[in-house]
């Protein structure tokens, strides 16, 4: 079929931040399909210039509303890193406590305000209220879970006050970790309301190869630190993070574009899967199983799935990290340090994928450099590499015009991209 | 909505971000108990984070974020023109917030650091006031949604609305909480404007001041404080450029 369409969707809906999609399509064949990010730019590492060294974390936390648990963490865990300073173990529990929180609130966030209203055919969440109530409690019982386990460990969801460098400077409170470990127990059943929903749904047929990038230990589902591997067999010390990146810019974006071993990769949940496979919860691996997702999957609308496998994962061990904390002596979450000069790189696992800060401070305890790598950028390329080959074989299915619309819409929000973030 | 008796027409609202982290709309998603009843309140006409409606009538704007390009200001004209009732949401848009940060060298050096040679506009992070007139404004990094419910409800209801005058440390001494300056710390909870439950405070990390001075200030008394408890001026200055949120005092005492 030999047909002309242009498809330029102006600041994407139902995503973090402002991008846009363009495809032109000539005479049947695809001229041209571009991820472009129009963001304004916030310039953090120019921000973080002479901040003390105490204060990163307060700071960079602000680079995003959904992953400042995260953010704050790799800077946390970069100047810890360069200052030789050893945060106490059950500091230690409760930022991966934190960190479970917040994953567990995105990717509620992402399936049920984000994603949700695409296979329900709405403009957004709120019809479903109506439509599908039980589904729509779950996710809010979930998202709240999420919440206020970011709260009961870090004092608040968004942006934390009590993660600092050292350790904590307050320790969770016995009483509410009691409560948490009862609200978990007590909310697995939402989870079991929102499996069945997305077994109902038709996952977009749609496969590219490409390069998964996650961080790994080896010995459990990864989190904060680590090894940097690809699933092309890249391994590296975290401090090599330039190696695994590789930033650059594009003339139509104001988020950079990283590659590794291919001119695209990709970060994110379906990385974690692909790459950790092995180290999921029985329970998460049993759901993964139902959804036939295994590793490696190359269908990027799979990342969803992942996201969801990721949760059952999170609802256990978060459970387990509970009652360890609960055992655990807390009168002791703070390492006392002086600062010093140091270089280090602090890489985690946010929700969306690894996120790389890398701190240098100097003599008198301030930044004298900073770099933040953020998971988006590192998915960019992957978008867009994704967008040319989705519209090539919807022309070759011939799809309508629509229906091209609404894959390129759902391929996107598939990444769940953060690009306020991106654009730091 | 039935208040008082009287059904009540849902106010049209619209969400709107500029130069920021999203954190502040976030929280209108936030809250998960009473998320049903608050929305039952509101017909969403534009919020481009959570649906894909892009209506133009809207009563209230919320705007969310400080204003750092030339295509923000056009744009946030446009919603001015368009909102009855126009919100600063969040430190951001009521004080230029951690953005305001760069102001401190030279825009070009500070696209050629994070950019090196490629083309990207930006400017000095402004308030929304700095640009339109604000009739509301809800600080907080990140907004408080209990404060963001009670002052939609009062705009909604008619009644009046407003935001403490006292200061953090109100707050903080009904939570009971040591006072950071007794454990030798600075903090900024004495000159910040209250409501936000003294949050930082009492996970015991300092108040930073995002939600701005207090109206019942002693600015000079607190500078007295910070000097009797032999605490460094150097950090005092850091900590009140943090959010931008004290820049006319900067100038009050060295």
């Amino acid at each position: 079929m030999k047909r002309d369409y242009s498809l330029d969707i102006h600041h994407l809906t139902r995503v973090e931040g402002h991008a846009d999609i363009q495809i032109t399509v000539r005479d049947g064949q695809l001229v041209d399909a571009r991820w472009a990010i129009v963001e304004t730019p916030r310039f953090f590492e120019v921000m973080l210039k002479g901040m003390s060294a105490e204060r990163v974390p307060f700071l960079t936390s602000r680079i995003c509303g959904i992953c400042s648990i995260s953010h704050s963490l790799a800077s946390i865990r970069a100047v810890e890193r360069a200052m030789d300073i050893v945060p106490p173990v059950a500091a230690e529990k409760t930022r991966l406590l934190a960190m479970h929180g917040e994953t567990l609130q995105s990717h509620a966030l992402h399936l049920f305000f984000l994603i949700a209203p695409d296979f329900a055919g709405t403009s957004s969440v709120l019809p479903l209220i109506q439509s599908h109530p039980d589904l729509v409690r779950a996710g809010l019982q979930l998202k709240e879970l999420g919440n206020e386990i970011s709260t009961v460990t870090t004092g608040r969801c968004t942006h934390p006050v009590s993660l600092v460098v050292g350790g904590l400077s307050k320790a969770p409170d016995k009483e509410k970790l009691l409560h948490l470990r009862a609200m978990i127990q007590e909310r697995k059943p939402a989870l079991e309301t929102t499996c069945s929903f997305f077994h109902t749904l038709t996952i977009p047929d749609f496969s590219r190869e490409t390069e998964f990038i996650s961080l790994s230990n080896g010995s459990t589902y990864p989190s904060i630190g680590g090894r940097l591997v690809s699933s092309d067999g890249v391994n590296l010390e975290e401090n090599d993070y330039l190696l695994m990146t590789n930033e650059y810019t594009q003339e139509f974006s104001t988020s950079k574009f990283t590659r590794l071993s291919r001119k695209s990769s990709a970060a994110g949940a379906l990385a974690r899967f692909n790459n950790n496979y092995d180290l999921l919860h029985p329970k998460a691996k049993e759901v993964a199983e139902s959804f036939g997702l295994q590793p490696v999957c190359h269908n990027p609308f799979m990342n969803n799935i992942a996201q969801l496998v990721e949760c059952v994962h999170i609802l256990e061990d978060a459970g387990d990290l509970v009652n360890s904390l609960l055992d655990s002596d807390l009168s002791e979450i703070k390492t006392p340090y002086t600062p010093k000069a140091g270089i280090a790189t602090g890489a985690v696992e946010a929700p969306r994928g690894v996120l790389y800060h890398h701190i240098e401070i100097n003599e008198q305890g301030k930044v004298a450099k900073a770099d933040c790598i953020i998971p988006t950028t590192q998915n960019n390329g992957n978008i867009h590499d994704d967008l040319r080959a989705l519209v090539e074989q919807a022309l070759r299915e011939g799809k309508n015009d629509g229906e091209i619309t609404k894959l390129c819409e759902m391929v996107v929000r598939s990444y769940d991209p953060c690009i306020s973030c991106s654009v730091h | 909505m039935n208040h008082l008796g009287f059904e009540m027409e849902k106010v049209k609202i619209g969400s709107f971000d500029f130069t920021c982290c999203e954190g502040c709309q976030l929280q209108l998603a936030n809250k998960e108990s009473t998320l049903p009843d608050f929305l039952a309140l509101l017909d969403i006409r534009n919020f481009r984070e959570i649906s894909s409606e892009r209506l133009d009538d809207y009563d209230i704007a919320l705007v969310e974020g400080s204003i750092t390009r030339p295509d923000e200001i056009e744009r946030l004209k446009a919603i001015r023109a368009k909102a009855k009732v126009l919100i600063a949401f969040g430190t951001c848009a009521c004080f230029g917030g951690v953005n305001s940060l760069k102001n401190r060298i030279p825009q070009e050096e500070a696209i050629r650091e994070v950019y090196d040679n490629k083309a990207v506009e930006t400017m000095p992070s402004m308030k929304i006031s700095d640009v339109v007139q604000v009739d509301h404004s809800i600080p907080g990094c990140p907004v408080s949604k209990d404060e963001v419910e009670q002052i939609l409800v009062g705009i909604v209801t008619r009644s009046q609305v407003s935001l403490p005058t006292y200061p953090v440390c109100v707050d903080c001494k009904q939570q009971l909480n040591t006072c950071l300056f007794d454990l030798g710390e600075l903090c900024l909870g004495p000159i910040t404007r209250a409501g936000c439950n003294a949050v930082c405070t009492t996970g015991k990390s300092a108040c930073l001041g995002c939600r701005g001075p207090a109206e019942e200030l002693n600015m000079p008394a607190f500078f007295e404080l910070v000097k009797d408890r032999a605490l460094s001026l150097n950090d005092l200055h850091e900590m009140l450029a943090f959010y931008n949120a004290f820049e006319p005092f900067a100038t009050d005492e060295t």
